[in-house]
């Protein structure tokens, strides 16, 4: 009896091993795609260049606002790779410090949204009785305006600037999360293991969390990814229309915006952060699909 | 030996048929409908039935997974027919199933490791940082190669799925497993490999089984004792050796002499009966198989039969099993 709970101590510590060499599977399954690795490697840089603005704009003080009227206008030269804008700022460090409020206004948007949803769905999910149904309405209600409109109402009545802002837009777009987690966590309390947990006594906040929860997170982490995009758009919207972003500070959006009326003449001024736009709304959908198809070929 | 683990004294599941928004449901499902058994330590209890019959609910009944309606059960002389979760918890570890579907039965977000650890842990006798080993230890038990402990459930074929399972069953150190249906989704070769797994394993660590099945010849190599059940009730129970020779109620003979033809869809063996399967929520009156049966008399649609004994662990429910007994119209030849 001795040797062999010795031999089942020395199985358990070869096994640890192996699985150790396995665990770097997956996330090399995911550099070897070619498209989803320059996605990944755009987006960090991006991030890089807005957290660490002050170092990396060229006229940082340009960047955050300060006019130089006597550069109004100019094409991409050596001085300004991108141009300068109607006020002469460069507009490469415009666009590096506009990352900033596009890039963390869209995670906070996205964040905060799945933070509310999610809890919500796979309650309502996972009890069917009123406290589900409650939430099934108010999501409901949510669902059937339109979510710009909404955002814009709130953002009247919050007041302007870009925080507030984001919270216009967390409030519409957190209905979203709860009705995909919902839906999802009302077919996987119908599976076996679910009953066998039960069967084990565990009770509903340990289910929920540990058997639901790492069973709707693929969908979730798809979606906000997918989200980051649109929620990058949508802050703009908002600045666009005076209500989000307050020059003299802006976003990628504000910035297509303000370069509007120039667009024939002086194009680069609305190319250049609606490229950027472009870029990283393009590379979050490739980096979103590619991780849907690798965690989906988990289940 | 011999002295019964789980004592059932009238017990009822019903579901609700109707949803009214106020008050009481009026129509209900009967998937268990008054049943008496007691289920012997150490025996293998077959339960057969026709699909629908009400076989996995009284399986989840006994575990108090399914909705008590009315009855006594009882687990090692204690009621726990009135436990909530918080009560049912000591015995949670003691009663344990194994399901049909092996592949839903698993989270497929879990290593093996993890669903065995979680259920490791109602076994007090094990210390936390032993888990591992146990894990190992408990794999080593149902022959799988413990190297897979990091895996997930995909990565199994069904019948290693199924084994998982059952190592699941036993990591609580159980004293009653019920298996339903637990071998029909798998190949016959594969099926027959977890049977003898789990005669093995029922000598090595006393354990005993309630086995859900539809297979009639399975059932006779396997069970010592099996319950026949129709609409909700347990109509006989009998030594398997003896019970589809000499049957005591007129179902159980249908059953054996319907002819089984494969079901290409669940792999399943399906016995067809003349005549329609009962309405859970509206059963005939009377003796509940009496639309089908051959030997009906008026009595049978006016009153229900009551159960009777007919020797030391067996009983029927029939009004003219006597009869019937003496005239030998049942016996199989
Ligand atoms: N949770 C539930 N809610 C409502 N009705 C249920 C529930 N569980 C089972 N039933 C009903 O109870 C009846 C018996 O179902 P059960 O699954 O016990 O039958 P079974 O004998 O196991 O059938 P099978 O051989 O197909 O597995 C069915 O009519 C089913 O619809
Ligand atoms: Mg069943």
């Amino acid at each position: 009896m001795a040797i062999q709970e010795n031999s089942y101590q020395m199985m358990a510590k070869k096994v640890v091993k192996e699985h150790q060499k396995q665990k770097w599977f997956q996330l090399q399954l995911l550099l070897k795609r070619k498209a989803a690795c320059l996605s990944l490697i755009i987006l960090v840089l991006t991030v890089l260049a807005a957290v660490f603005a002050p170092w990396v704009a060229p006229y940082p003080e340009q960047g955050q606002g300060v006019l130089n009227i006597e550069n109004r206008l100019q094409p991409p030269s050596s001085a300004s790779l991108l141009g300068t804008d109607i006020y002469g700022r460069d507009m490469l460090s415009r666009v590096i410090y506009g990352a900033r409020i596009s890039l963390f206004g869209s995670a906070c948007i996205v964040f905060f949204a799945a933070l509310i949803g999610v809890p919500l769905g796979l309650w309502a999910g996972y009890n069917e009785g009123i406290s589900g149904a409650v939430i099934s309405r108010v999501v409901e209600l949510f669902l059937s305006f339109p979510s710009t409109l909404s955002a814009i109402a709130i953002s009247i009545i919050v007041g302007v600037g870009w925080p507030t802002a984001i919270i216009a837009l967390i409030i519409p777009w957190w209905p979203w999360y709860t009705r995909l987690v919902q839906g999802e966590a009302l077919s996987i309390k119908r599976m076996l293991y679910i009953e066998a947990a039960q069967m084990l006594g565990y009770g509903k906040i340990y289910i929920i969390f540990r058997h639901i929860l790492p069973n709707v997170m693929t969908p979730v982490i798809v979606m906000i990814l997918l989200d980051l995009g649109p929620a990058i758009i949508a802050i703009g919207l908002l600045s666009f229309l005076g209500l989000g972003t307050q020059p003299p500070m802006a976003d990628w959006g504000l910035m297509v915006w303000e370069g509007a009326p120039n667009i024939l003449s002086e194009w680069w001024i609305s190319i250049v952060p609606g490229g950027a736009m472009f870029m990283v709304v393009i590379a979050f959908n490739i980096f979103g699909d590619a991780l849907k198809d690798i965690l989906g070929s988990n289940r | 030996m011999n002295k019964p683990l789980i004592k059932l004294e009238q017990i009822n599941t019903w579901f609700p048929d109707n949803k009214p928004v106020f008050g009481k449901p009026t129509s209900w499902i009967k998937a268990v409908n008054d049943v008496s058994l007691n289920i012997i330590e150490g025996e293998c209890l077959g339960l057969v039935g026709e699909s629908g019959c009400g076989k996995s609910t009284m399986g989840r009944t006994i575990l108090r997974l399914a909705p008590l309606y009315s009855g006594k059960i009882k687990f090692m002389g204690d009621d726990i027919s009135k436990s909530d979760d918080k009560g049912l918890k000591p015995y949670r570890a003691k009663m344990q199933m194994v399901f049909q579907d092996p592949k839903a039965s698993l989270n497929p977000k879990m290593t093996i490791f993890k669903i065995l650890s979680e259920a490791t842990a109602l076994n007090l006798r094990v210390a936390k940082e032993n888990y591992l080993e146990q894990a190992v230890k408990l794999l080593d038990l149902v022959d799988l190669r413990p190297e897979h402990i990091y895996r997930y459930p995909h990565e199994f074929s069904g019948g290693q799925q199924q084994r998982i399972c059952v190592a699941r069953a036993l990591a609580t150190d159980p004293k009653f497993i019920v298996f339903d249906e637990a071998t029909s989704a798998l190949d016959v070769s594969v099926q027959a490999q977890v049977i003898n797994l789990m005669k093995d394993l029922q000598n090595k660590l006393d354990l005993t089984y309630l086995f859900i099945s539809h297979d009639l010849s399975i059932m006779e190599h396997v069970c010592s004792r099996v319950a026949v059940m129709y609409a909700g009730q347990i109509i006989e129970v009998q030594d398997s050796g003896s019970l589809f020779d000499t049957p005591r109620h007129p179902y159980t003979k249908a059953l054996k002499n319907a002819v089984p033809i494969a079901d290409p869809e669940s792999g399943k063996e399906l016995g067809i009966l003349k005549g329609e399967v009962p309405k859970l929520s509206d059963p005939p009156s009377g003796c509940h198989f009496h639309p089908r049966c051959d030997y009906k008399e008026n009595i049978c649609v006016e009153k229900s039969p009551k159960v009777r004994k007919t020797g030391k662990n067996s009983q029927v429910k029939c009004h003219f099993h006597e009869e019937l007994w003496k005239r030998g119209v049942l016996r199989y030849t």
